[in-house]
Parts: C-alpha cells; sequence; structure tokens
C-alpha cells in the first residue's frame, strides 16, 4: 500500500480522473474517488466507484459522504489485484451448497429474475405514477403527464435501439443486474443507464420529459460527483424559487454545471435542497434531516413517509422500503393511503435493512429473501459457512436492532432530538392531488417506532 | 360500459400499452383478463383508478384499470 501526493489531480472531474489513473495504472485497475464537489466540500457530494468497464459510474450518493473524504484530502483509492487470491469460505461444501440456493432464489423470483434485469429500477416509473405517489413539480403533484417518455419500459427500448445494453451488472459478482449502458442519439457512450430515482429526480420533479436530457444531468452529477436525488431534488427548488422555468431542461443543466465550476451559486446549489431553499426563501423544502426525500410522496405512500421521518440519515427511501409491502405487494400487503400498520411496518424494514446492509449485500436481494423464506435462510448459511458462524434469523434481527441503536446514539450525541423524527410541515396541511391526502401519521405514533 | 386498460413491462409484448375498451356492465378484473388472454398468474397488482384492487372487483363506466406483472426497484 502506497499513499502518495498529488496535486496534478485538484479539481479534476471523475471521468478524467479515472482516464488519468488508468494511463499510470493500467486498466485492470478499481478505483474510489471524489469529483470536484467532494473537493468542494459540498454536502451533495458523493463517492464514485468505478464499474467493470473502469467508468466511475456507481455511488455512494446519500448523506453527504463525498465531502467526508474531501474533508481528508483523499482524491482517489486506486486497487489492483493483481497477483491476491480469492477469500476462501471456512466451509467450502456448505458455502457452495448455500450459494448455490441463494442464487436460484434470485434467479427464480419474478422481480429480482425477470423485471430488474429487463428495466432496471426505473421499471417503478408507472407503478408509483399510477398509484397517485410520483412526486411531479417539487412534491407539488403525485402524477406527471410526460410519464410515459420516462419510463422504464421506453428507456430500455431506448437503450437497446441504440447499441447500449439493457441488462449489465455494476460487479462480476451481481446474478440479477440491474443495471445497463445508455448511448446518445450517435450511439456513443454517455452514461450508464440512470436509475428510477434519478430519472424522476431530473425528470418529473423538475417537469422534464426527455430521457436524453435526464441522462445528460446524469452524467454531470457522475462526473462531478454528486448525489442526483438530492441534485434533481435541489433544481426543482431553485425553479421554484425562479431560477429557472419548469420544464427547462437546458436551464436544468446549467446548474448543474454551475456547481461543477465552484461559482457562489453553485455553491449554494451543491449544498442540497435544504439550503437552497433557506437561501431563496422557499418554504416547500422536501427534506428530513437536511436531506432531500427521494421519488415516493409521503402522503400517498404513508409507511414510506415513516421511513423518511424516522431513519438516521434524513430522508431515505433505502432504510426501510415500505414500497414493498404498500404497493408492490411484496412481503404482504398494507394499504398505502391508511395509517394502520405504518409504524411497524416501517420498523421491521429498517431493522431488516441495517442487517442486509451490514453483510454488504446488495439490497435488492431483499425483493428476494421477504418473499422466500429458503432464499433468506441462504443468506444467513452463506454467511455462517463464510465466516464460521452459527448465526440465526434471531440474531440477525439481534444485528439490525443493535445497529440503529448505535446510530441513534450518534445522531442523539450529535444533539438530534424526536423534533427532528419528522416531515416539513406541508406534508401534514397541503394535500397532494389525485388522492388529495396530507401524511396522517402522529407524532406520537412516529416516536414509536424506534421503541421496540 | 368504457373501461380504460393499461398494460405494463411484459404484459405488453404482443399486447397494447394503453386503450379504452367496451366491456359489457358488471364486468370483472377476472373477466376482463381473461378476454385479454393473460393469465392470472402473470398478474401481481391491479390498480382501479390508482386503488389496489383485486380480482373479483367489479367495474364500472370510465374506469381505468391497470395490470403490472411482479415489478421492483428502488
Ligand atoms: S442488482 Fe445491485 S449489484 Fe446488481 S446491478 Fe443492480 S444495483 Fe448493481
Amino acid at each position: 500500500m502506497k499513499i502518495e501526493v498529488d496535486n496534478s489531480l485538484k479539481m479534476l472531474p471523475n471521468y478524467d480522473l479515472i482516464e488519468k489513473m488508468k494511463g499510470e495504472y493500467g486498466d485492470k485497475i478499481a478505483c474510489i474517488s471524489i469529483g470536484t464537489a467532494g473537493e468542494m466540500k459540498m454536502s451533495a457530494a458523493s463517492i464514485a466507484f468505478t464499474d467493470m468497464e473502469v467508468r466511475p459510474a456507481r455511488h455512494a450518493g446519500r448523506g453527504g459522504v463525498g465531502a467526508v473524504m474531501g474533508s481528508k484530502r483523499v482524491k482517489v483509492i486506486v486497487l489492483d489485484d493483481t497477483g491476491m487470491k480469492m477469500r476462501s469460505p471456512e466451509d467450502p461444501e456448505k458455502f457452495k451448497e448455500a450459494n448455490k440456493i441463494f442464487v436460484d432464489g434470485l434467479k427464480k423470483h419474478p422481480v429480482t429474475g425477470e423485471g430488474l434485469p429487463a428495466y432496471g429500477t426505473n421499471i417503478l416509473t408507472n407503478i408509483i405514477n399510477e398509484a397517485g405517489a410520483y412526486p411531479a413539480y417539487n412534491f407539488k403533484e403525485g402524477a406527471f403527464k410526460g410519464i410515459s417518455k420516462i419510463s422504464g419500459e421506453t428507456q430500455a427500448e431506448l437503450e437497446v435501439k441504440r447499441g447500449g445494453v439493457a441488462t449489465h451488472a455494476c460487479h462480476r459478482g451481481c446474478v440479477i443486474r440491474c443495471s445497463g449502458i445508455y448511448n446518445d442519439k450517435d450511439g456513443n457512450y454517455l452514461t450508464k443507464q440512470p436509475e428510477y430515482e434519478t430519472v424522476w429526480a431530473h425528470g418529473a420533479n423538475c417537469g422534464i420529459d426527455d430521457l436524453d436530457s435526464i441522462a445528460m444531468m446524469d452524467f454531470l452529477d457522475d462526473n462531478y460527483g454528486l448525489d442526483t436525488i438530492e441534485m434533481g431534488a435541489t433544481i426543482a427548488v431553485a425553479m421554484e424559487a425562479g431560477l429557472a422555468k419548469f420544464g427547462d431542461a437546458e436551464a436544468a443543466i446549467n446548474l448543474i454545471k454551475e456547481v461543477g465550476k465552484g461559482t457562489p451559486l453553485g455553491r449554494i446549489l451543491g449544498n442540497g435542497a435544504a439550503v437552497t431553499a433557506k437561501v431563496f426563501g422557499v418554504e416547500r423544502a422536501p427534506v428530513v434531516k437536511g436531506q432531500a426525500m427521494p421519488a415516493y410522496d409521503p402522503r400517498a405512500i404513508q409507511g414510506i413517509g415513516v421511513t423518511y421521518a424516522t431513519s438516521t440519515m434524513g430522508a431515505d427511501h433505502t432504510a426501510g422500503y415500505a414500497i414493498a409491502t404498500n404497493i408492490l405487494k411484496v412481503g404482504g400487503y398494507v394499504d398505502p393511503l391508511k395509517t394502520e400498520g405504518q409504524i411497524e411496518l416501517s420498523r421491521n424494514l429498517q431493522i431488516a435493512t441495517a442487517a442486509i446492509d451490514s453483510t454488504g449485500m446488495c439490497l435488492f436481494i431483499a425483493f428476494a429473501i421477504l418473499d422466500q423464506p429458503e432464499t433468506f435462510q441462504a443468506l444467513i448459511d452463506l454467511l455462517n459457512s463464510f465466516y464460521g458462524l452459527s448465526l440465526t434469523a434471531d440474531d440477525v434481527t439481534e444485528l439490525g436492532k443493535k445497529i440503529i441503536k448505535m446510530e441513534r446514539n450518534f445522531n442523539a450525541a450529535a444533539g438530534f432530538t424526536a423534533q427532528h423524527d419528522r416531515l416539513p410541515r406541508y406534508f401534514y396541511t397541503e394535500s397532494i392531488a389525485p388522492h388529495n391526502v396530507t401524511f396522517q401519521i402522529k407524532d406520537e405514533e412516529l416516536d414509536q417506532v424506534m421503541n421496540w | 360500459m368504457e373501461i380504460k386498460v393499461k398494460l405494463f413491462a411484459a404484459l405488453r409484448k404482443g399486447r397494447f400499452d394503453c386503450e379504452i375498451r367496451d366491456y359489457a356492465s358488471g364486468a370483472t378484473v377476472s373477466q376482463i383478463l381473461s378476454k385479454l388472454n393473460i393469465p392470472e398468474n402473470k398478474v401481481s397488482i391491479i390498480f382501479i383508478n390508482g386503488r389496489h384492487a383485486d380480482l373479483n372487483h367489479e367495474l364500472y363506466n370510465n374506469d381505468t384499470v391497470a395490470f403490472f406483472p411482479p415489478i421492483g426497484g428502488g
């Protein structure tokens, strides 16, 4: 391991940086890096990871982690596994057996085996819109009229037509392969397949229905090292403030370029939706604990509102993906428009997710393990045979609880209280069409989520 | 009666995306699926006018029904 000072990398965007690294270290490398946003310590800054084609197209997007890396003055970590051996399991036979059951389980579940590989995460666009929970125009409406132009079905067709790829994996070990390659009109690589959240954030939430513009913004975010959810939400707030018109894709692209350059306006936008709303006096900032909400309106899907409010990192969908049960009927069904059952649903999902996240598995395995007990057991068997452990399902739940407790303790020490486990006021007072609902879960109930 | 029928993901293949179709009054979700030659086990989520519904649900004139195969993402 070598640590080197290299001032020639200063303010290089991710794609240029990785080209330079390939020139120096060859193309058998993998890189972890920050772009210009991380160097400027913006709170929307991400950390980039190279994919199988050594492109910086996978991001630890949320939470502003890029700013942390920037504050340590670490620009890039270059990994080369030449001459390294694969780690071997404690019990190779049992591991092989568990792995087979696990992989079969992912392949046979219709979500992880068919839907995600064929259409990617953007397959959700139509169903969330149909449910009236697809936030458009900075969370003003629950459905978007340009939906068919940006849906996963349209996107997958376009990708294939332009010689891109609609089924692609982040890394060699993935059997789900929900990703893809998005080429421009001339068939040249533009970016990886923009995700559901990105298509929403830069699309409907800003009133934009053009996939090429959305893909361009996805590329710019990756290049500067920015969270696509936070940036889309921020531009929508900026549009509400009058800095650009809803639907103006060119103006939106220019705002992201300001962030990359670090102009005074760019530095405001790069610090996210909460800061931008404060600076420009916009009341409707869809944030919790300073982090922007993703692509599901918490009024039309009450369960995800519980997760947004109580997750330790601020508004986050992955921490307790109530959409699965509220909308997709995975792991049972709880009516999205009612309050009953939402607290328990979010609590159980948050505990399970904390445990799955700490295994390093991609969270999308959850669709299969929530529905198929044998696939869940196979995951536990994989861990046990690899590390020589004897974990049970109950231990996994305990692990999840322990992690959440540690995170909550950290937050408490940092000054967070129950008052921070709330949605912004307007979600309780302004209803959203087409269901004309507000967020109904009471504060006292929210305070019970972490009380088990 | 007139019903707006929307199909998504793999259910569109060889069929259509969205059409207004004519059905006898009192038709159920299940009857509409069988007219479309879509096996019930290929449909996991049904919305009528933006709300979850099941196979026995009866439709009324001008309703919108949407059919989805099992899907997920995030
Ligand atoms: S399933 Fe997970 S690991 Fe696989 S391609 Fe999708 S995001 Fe990447």
